[in-house]
């Protein structure tokens, strides 16, 4: 007899997760050699995109009953989504791994820990602006006081897990207040969403990206009462949190004089451009087709022929890790890697596999640290053959993970992670001085 | 627990040995629709010698064994549909012996198949059979089932690349059969018998493979036609002009728009069908083959031609082309591929049949496949869950088969028999074919645990009788 959760999960997966988009997919195996974790289990079927595709429909027709084995398969997914381009069916594999994440978030108990945190992370964190902001000047006073020193003596990090703590080191340092920023009133309009952890951790580079906009004649606004775009609820089976913040922030960037709305974070960015999908409203819809990140905006405006220009043959060596959002969901690819091209002082070489995750994936490296090392190992010998000095991404999450891959491997003194809008921003700074 | 699955698990160790719920899940099926089965446990062995003790353990509790590579298989031939183990390559997947000096390469069955085309391109040697699943199917996969490709009208499939092979019979016995050798004629031709024999007659596990000199340079053009039949009749033109061209692919309109939708290649939405072209060799020969097939397609109507640019965009096309099977899957809930194969001197016959069936039977076909070898892939769009339609295709496909039967040609010329196609074996080979069949299978695994339930059915389906006109 089928244990009442089991029963319970059927059930649920019924609910929430679409028959027709399960029978989407005609089980080719085109996919396989596109997923991370199919090629680092050695081929393992559960953990490919067809294999969970599969267990999805097993559970809901109840062909498997639920246990751990089938609830592993869909927690080590990384939702890179690197499957999507790779399929010739269009199987919208990332909306039927969020449904999934969805039934079994309803359908599970949780622990009140679990609870508590996740209360938290997605109704308090990453819903309130304000509140992350609070958090971070947390951090920031951690990292001024010097407590931040004196805690990694104690070994205080000890007690996190060890992807945690290699995170902790690598945490950009936070400054106490925030710049007032100017916008100067121009006339192509573009509405900036601004993203908690680019907002919070990475406030310079959002500073900078503003400075480049106005370089190209930019008027940049940013609306107040922006939420987090939900991702992070999304991907974790939180839909209906993901949807009142989406809700909140259409509401925000609702203006028609807005030619663009442009965010500077892959993972954002992917999940924004598909609100459209996920409330299926109009203004949804509207909304989703003015998102656009922040190379394919400049290289639209015209940042490369802007890019200085030198004779000097560089031997610097610049390479690119791609964002899995920004490429497998919004198509982009070519425009960061057109723009490290046109910057002066560098060379660019590609990197082994650079369109392959780098095993961050949202809050993927904390939930599943031994995966995400894999990976991210894996990864650093691609850069390693490279030896750049330079590793540009266009996301937080993949930029704190090459951080940690670059100091796990003792590579800092050589090479340094970056974000492709401080690239670009030093590029146009520094050669404009003659550097 | 079941004893023979503790025995072995001490012979592959705990890892290599699985029967979690998601995985037993996860080996349940292949690329076949309709077709869905437990196994009892998922093994992954290291070495022959393991497969020898994974063979005897089977042997003595009569527990099924299912070689699988990646399961891509098209007729079902992998899926484990009378239990047992599902025995993975994934621990054998090294190249044992690249051998320039007698143009061979020994690998294990897990090789990926474009890995190994790579490994040797890049020492100037060239492995030709390339079935569309390339990017991810096995060499062990490949020559269990004999597969073909886009290449198979120059260069042949697998079994003309296949020199000698090592296995585990169901006795337990291991065989080497032939080796690096261009001429060996001791006895029956084992390697053939085990090329094709869809793991019905034990498991392969090393294989040495025939290599050929690279090609100099290739050239890829496209032509598209206002109708089918002016394509089929090009195809026919250019075989009489003595060409054999290395690749010559058939799209139609259907097939055209689905790959369209995937790849983005600028296909028109005017065409009805078109044709890949791809010719390799000497580059003076490549440029006059070329020009020539161009300009058998423009004297037969063609109402575009273009050739290749670059090698990415030659690339690009021939992709289009591989996925064309999935990326009709987009259509409908259910996706049943066919592989019915016709002499080439019948190609535009047998794509008018197929239309006629299609229409007579009101199911969803679109076709496209190898034209130069006459291999075509009628892909029926439909619902697994209709049941009402279901058996409108089934009878369609019966016909299909019928028709090709009738042109002279098979029910498979690449994708196998498996358990899908196994009811109409006997119209192609007849009982006599089945019975001598039968009797080397009995001969060689006669409790039946080499994959059971493959090649031969139960029953055969009754045939058809075909209305003409």
């Amino acid at each position: 007899m089928a244990s009442p959760l089991a029963e319970r999960m059927q059930e649920s997966f019924q609910e929430h997760v679409q028959e027709d988009l399960l029978m989407d997919c005609m089980r080719c195996g085109f996919c396989l050699p596109a997923c991370p974790t199919y090629i680092m289990t050695g081929q393992d079927e559960t953990h490919s995109p067809r294999g969970r595709i599969a267990l999805m429909k097993a559970v809901r027709d109840g062909v498997v009953k639920w246990d751990g084995s089938v609830e592993e398969a869909f927690d080590v997914c990384l939702g890179c989504r690197a499957c999507e381009p790779a399929c010739p069916a269009g199987v919208q594999y990332g909306t039927l791994i969020e449904e999934t994440r969805h039934a079994i978030q309803e359908a599970k108990p949780i622990s009140l820990k679990e609870k508590v945190i996740r209360k938290v992370t997605f109704d308090g964190l990453f819903a309130d602006q304000k509140l992350m902001t609070g958090t971070v000047k947390l951090i920031a006073l951690y990292q001024a006081t010097g407590i931040q020193k004196v805690a990694r003596k104690i070994g205080f990090m000890d007690l996190f897990s060890t992807q945690l703590k290699e995170m902790e080191a690598v945490l950009p340092k936070v400054a106490l207040k925030k710049p007032k920023r100017e916008t100067k009133p121009l006339s192509t309009k573009v509405a900036f969403f601004t993203g908690c952890l680019m907002e919070t951790m990475f406030q310079q580079t959002n500073q900078r990206t503003i400075e480049l906009l106005n370089m190209l004649d930019v008027e940049v606004e940013i609306p107040p009462g922006q939420q987090c775009c939900g991702a992070l609820h999304g991907h974790s089976g939180e839909v209906p949190k993901a949807k009142r913040n989406a809700e909140k922030n259409i509401r925000t960037f609702d203006h028609d004089d807005y030619d663009f709305i442009v965010q500077n974070a892959g993972g954002c960015g992917a999940f924004l451009s598909e609100y459209g999908k996920l409330l299926g409203t109009e203004d949804a819809a509207r909304f989703s087709r003015k998102i656009i990140d922040i190379s394919s905006l400049l290289v639209k405006l015209g940042m490369l022929e802007k890019l200085p220009h030198t004779n000097n043959v560089s031997s610097a060596i610049v390479t690119y890790q791609d964002s899995c959002h920004l490429r497998n969901v919004n198509g982009v690819w070519r425009e960061p890697r057109a723009l490290l091209q046109a910057a002066p002082g560098y060379q660019y070489q590609e990197m082994p596999n650079a369109a392959g995750c780098c095993g961050s994936a949202g809050i993927y490296n904390i939930l599943q640290p031994e995966m995400s090392a894999k990976i991210l190992k894996e990864k650093m010998k691609g850069v390693i053959e490279v030896a750049p000095m330079k590793v540009v991404t266009s996301n937080p999450g993949c930029l704190l993970q090459m951080k940690v891959g670059i100091e796990k491997e003792g590579l800092s003194h050589q090479m340094e992670a970056v974000h492709i809008v401080d690239f670009i921003y030093e590029s146009m700074i520094n050669y404009k001085k003659g550097v | 627990m079941l004893l023979w699955i503790d025995e072995i698990r001490g012979i592959v160790g705990d890892a290599n040995l699985k029967t979690s719920a998601a995985h037993l899940t996860s080996y349940s099926y292949d690329a076949a629709a309709g077709f869905q089965s437990l196994p009892n446990a998922v093994v992954s062995p290291a070495s022959t010698e393991e497969i020898q003790k994974i063979m005897l353990v089977c042997q003595k509790y009569l527990v099924p064994i299912v070689p699988r590579g990646s399961g891509t298989n098209l007729a079902a031939g992998t899926v484990p549909t009378s239990g047992g183990i599902v025995l993975l390559f994934n621990r054998m997947n090294q190249i044992i012996d690249f051998d320039e000096a007698n143009l061979c390469i020994e690998v294990q069955p897990g090789v990926i198949t474009l890995d190994l085309c790579n490994y040797v391109e890049a020492r100037g040697l060239f492995y030709p059979p390339d079935p569309s699943s390339m990017k991810i199917s096995t060499i062990g996969g490949n020559v269990s089932e004999n597969s073909g490709g886009l290449r198979g009208l120059k260069y042949g499939v697998t079994k003309d690349y296949v020199m000698g092979l090592k296995a585990v019979l169901p006795n337990g016995d291991i065989i080497k059969t032939g080796g690096k050798l261009a001429k060996d004629v001791a006895g029956y031709d084992l390697t053939s018998l085990l090329v094709g024999s869809e793991g019905t007659l034990g498991v392969i596990t090393e294989i040495t493979l025939k290599l050929i000199p690279l090609p100099q340079t290739q050239k890829t053009g496209i032509a598209y036609f206002h109708s089918l039949e002016a394509a089929a009749s090009t195809v026919s033109e250019i075989i009489a002009a003595k060409i054999i061209p290395a690749t010559l692919e058939f799209m139609d309109r259907g097939t055209m728009d689905a790959v369209e939708l995937f790849m983005n290649l600028g296909l028109p939405a005017d065409a009805e069908a078109m044709l890949l072209i791809e010719q390799d060799g000497a580059v003076e020969t490549v440029s006059s083959d070329v020009a020539k097939m161009i300009e058998i397609a423009e004297n037969n109507g063609a109402t575009s031609t273009a050739i290749a640019n670059s090698t990415e965009e030659a690339n690009r096309l021939k992709a289009g082309r591989r996925s064309a099977l999935s990326a009709l899957a987009r259509k409908r809930p259910t996706t049943i591929l066919e592989d019915a194969t016709v002499p080439r001197s019948e190609i535009a016959e047998m794509v008018r049949e197929i239309q006629r069936i299609a229409e007579r039977h009101q199911v969803e076909i679109y076709t496209f496949g190898h034209a130069g070898d006459g291999n075509l892939h009628p892909t029926c769009l439909t619902d697994i869950r209709d049941e009402e339609e279901m058996q409108r295709v089934d009878a369609a496909f019966a016909e299909i088969f019928e028709a090709a039967i009738a042109l002279g040609g098979t029910i498979t010329g690449e994708h196998g028999i498996g358990e899908m196609k196994s009811p109409y074996l006997e119209w192609k080979i007849g009982p006599e074919g089945i019975s001598l069949m039968k009797a080397i299978k009995q001969a060689i695994d006669p409790n039946n645990i080499c994959n059971p339930g493959k090649l031969f059915a139960k029953s055969t389906k009754p045939r058809v009788v075909l209305q003409y006109g």
